[in-house]
């Protein structure tokens, strides 16, 4: 049995994965593309060289963060929608210290990545404080807080850091983690040292959930709260941590767009997406570290080769889109996935 | 300017930008009341912005004229009806985690309908559309002295639509057999299936009908507000939409005038330069004002807001 459950947690995101580029291959034959041709050019686009590869392993830093953010809340049984808000505080905390801080490198950009993650923490414990003392559903005011976070962030930019193109200045050069290096061995994209930031961030994620007291306590909690309680654990002390932890995951996320791409921040009329899309990582990376980084390689290796797939197949960007979303059905729904091995199973023995 | 000019500036407006978040709210009212949470609505809301687009488009095109957008809000709420039914099925009978279903859709939503409007019309965004939904003033009505200038004259009718269909949406489910039942599944759905109230069955209609409603919501955002859809016509006007129904407890009513309140919000934000003494509030306040005052309202600070209780768990037979 326990063999069983264990082939089951791949198997489920796998099939599922096969199952989303499946029907997104019958919409795109339904509405006239080559569904052949197009996902010939979605994979060129994304191992064909290593200009690709840097910006997939580029597009992959914020995801990994994101996705370790949603993970991390739900070990605890907490669902943060909120990484969305808590990216975008943490990614004008981070360009604000690049921009007004003077320090050499090595203090400079851990005092900005720093300043990001505290950021997010305190953003991503307010739905915290308000579930452990008011019993308030955290997805609800975490999707409340995006919206807070969108305007400010947008309000404080506009009135204090405003430069030409509705955007800050430039962060300075000994806070940025831009790598001449890095982009050179890759035909010139845009890959930046922030992959070894959420590389790092993963092993600490995994690190404090099953090596250290707080991550027992916290995982504990998201079993069974009242069992906890009972057994002496603070949980209202833990929804509030664990909430503040994935903040400043998700904050970090942030600084990897305000220190690594764009060097700047931009106002923005929407969101980012990231945050969202760090529900789908980390829900197909079944909310494990190694889980996380697998499933930011293949979301950012979609979103970078469907690039490619619009110039060369000329199918819309957007299906990779509704490949993301139907994963994430098949994921929610592994009733399905269980029930299709079930039958493959016993038709296998008949 | 005086106070009556200002009312006359702000209240049509805030009228106008609540209609869509009326319908969206009340079809969340609908979902959630019989216990499936749907964070989905704006995804649903977004989807029915496209058909609506696309129906009065191509409604011009055939000749329907002045017809095409009450054309359009039939068919994006049948649309919207048969999007709901994939939240319906993954969040019902595959017993799903309703929030990462409702999360899923508003994926798809966004995704589907921008890659078919680049399909269909090879742009970024459906053309704009000429057959809107006109302002006019009510006979009779808008020849109230204060009252008539403010509430009757030089408004959309859909607005009038919305406050009406929020009437009935308190007459169903507070005054029928179905509302109770569907209330009572929401609350307690065991009880209810001992009843012999079948649970799957009321809470699938639930799902559509907030599918219906929300794909109305969208549609007469396109026909009344935006003219067309691009992929920045519905950016969290949903998630406002299920602020107002949490803001409003969970009531059609409430969430009435939690829409026309935040409606308010917006308008105030979009003409407040205009008014002395508003000038001088930074923007940003009024903006973000809907969801700092939907946090109070769940903190207990602006009247305790309490979900139903079965909200956001599968039913299964036979479970204690």
């Amino acid at each position: 049995m326990q063999n069983k459950n264990n082939k089951m947690k791949y198997l489920v995101p796998l099939i599922s994965v096969l199952l989303g580029l499946l029907i997104g291959g019958i919409i795109m034959l339904v509405s006239g593309y080559q569904p052949v041709e197009a996902y010939v050019a979605l994979f060129q686009g994304i191992f064909g060289g290593s200009y690709y590869a840097g910006e997939t392993i580029r597009q992959m830093s914020p995801l990994i963060l994101s996705g370790l953010a949603v993970a991390f809340a739900f070990r605890t049984g907490l669902f943060n929608i909120g990484v969305e808000g808590q990216l975008l505080v943490g990614w004008l905390a981070s360009v604000y210290v690049g921009i007004f801080v003077d320090a050499p490198a090595i203090i400079h950009i851990p005092l900005a990545i720093l300043a990001a993650g505290a950021a997010g923490a305190l953003w991503g414990s307010v739905p915290g404080i308000l579930k452990a003392r008011f019993k308030v559903h955290e997805v609800i005011t975490t999707i409340m807080m995006n919206y807070i976070a969108l305007y400010s962030t947008n309000e404080i930019i506009r009135n204090f850091m405003l430069a030409p193109g509705e955007r800050t200045e430039n962060i300075k050069e000994s806070a940025s983690l831009a790598s001449p290096f890095l982009q050179s061995i890759t035909e010139y994209s845009t890959l930046h040292y922030g992959i070894i930031v959420a590389l790092i961030a993963a092993v600490i994620m995994w690190f404090l959930l099953w090596r250290t007291t707080l991550g027992y306590e916290l995982r504990a909690v998201g079993f069974n709260q009242h069992a906890s309680q009972y057994a002496g654990i603070n949980v209202s002390k833990n929804i509030v941590l664990s909430m503040a932890i994935s903040g400043a995951f998700a904050g970090i996320a942030g600084s990897m767009e305000g220190l690594g791409t764009y060097q700047y921040m931009t106002i923005n009329a929407a969101f980012t997406g990231v945050g969202f899309d760090g529900i789908a990582v980390a829900l197909l990376g079944a909310n494990s570290a190694i889980g996380v980084v697998l499933g930011a390689a293949l979301f950012g290796g979609l979103k970078i080769g469907a690039l490619n797939m619009q110039s060369i197949a000329g199918v819309p960007t957007e299906l990779v889109g509704v490949v993301i979303a139907l994963i994430i059905f098949f994921v929610a729904c592994s009733y399905i996935v269980h029930w299709l091995m079930n039958r493959v199973n016993k038709g296998g023995k008949i | 300017m005086s106070f009556m000019d200002i009312l006359a500036l702000i209240v049509p407006a805030a009228i106008v930008s609540a209609a869509p978040l009326i319908f969206t709210a009340l079809g969340g009212v609908f979902s959630e009341r019989s216990g499936v949470v749907n964070i989905g609505l704006e995804g649903l809301m977004l989807f029915g912005a496209f058909i609506g687009a696309v129906t009065i488009y191509y409604g011009e095109q055939l000749g329907l004229g002045g017809a095409s957008p009450w054309v359009s809000f039939v068919v994006a709420m049948i649309v919207g009806a048969l999007f709901a039914s994939i939240h319906a099925v993954a969040s019902i009978s595959l017993k799903a985690d309703q929030v990462v279903s409702g999360v899923a859709i508003n994926f798809l939503a966004a995704g589907l309908a921008i890659f078919l409007t680049k399909k269909i019309f090879n742009a970024g965004q459906t053309p704009v559309i000429s057959e809107r939904i006109s302002k006019s003033d009510i006979p009779f009505l808008s020849d109230i002295p204060v009252i008539g200038k403010l509430f009757f004259s030089n408004a959309y009718l859909t607005s009038y639509l919305a406050v009406f269909v929020a009437l009935i949406v308190w007459y169903v489910l507070y005054k029928t057999p179905f509302g109770l039942r569907l209330r009572s599944v929401g609350e307690h759905p065991m009880a209810a299936d001992t009843m012999g109230i079948n649970v799957t069955k009321t809470r699938y209609i639930g799902v559509l009908l907030s599918g219906a409603l929300a794909g109305l919501g969208g549609a007469v955002y396109v026909a009344s507000i935006s003219g067309n859809f691009t992929h920045s016509t519905i950016t969290g006007q949903g998630f406002m939409a299920l602020a107002a129904m949490i803001f409003g407890k969970w009531h059609p009513l409430g969430a009435l005038g939690a829409a026309l309140f935040f409606g308010l919000a917006q308008a105030i934000s979009i003409s407040g330069t205009q008014i002395p003494g508003l000038q001088d509030i930074p923007k940003v306040f009024l903006l973000i004002a809907p969801y700092v005052l939907t946090i109070l309202a769940l903190a207990g600070l602006v009247g305790r807001a309490d979900a139903p209780k079965a909200l956001g768990t599968p039913y299964e037979k036979g479970k204690r």
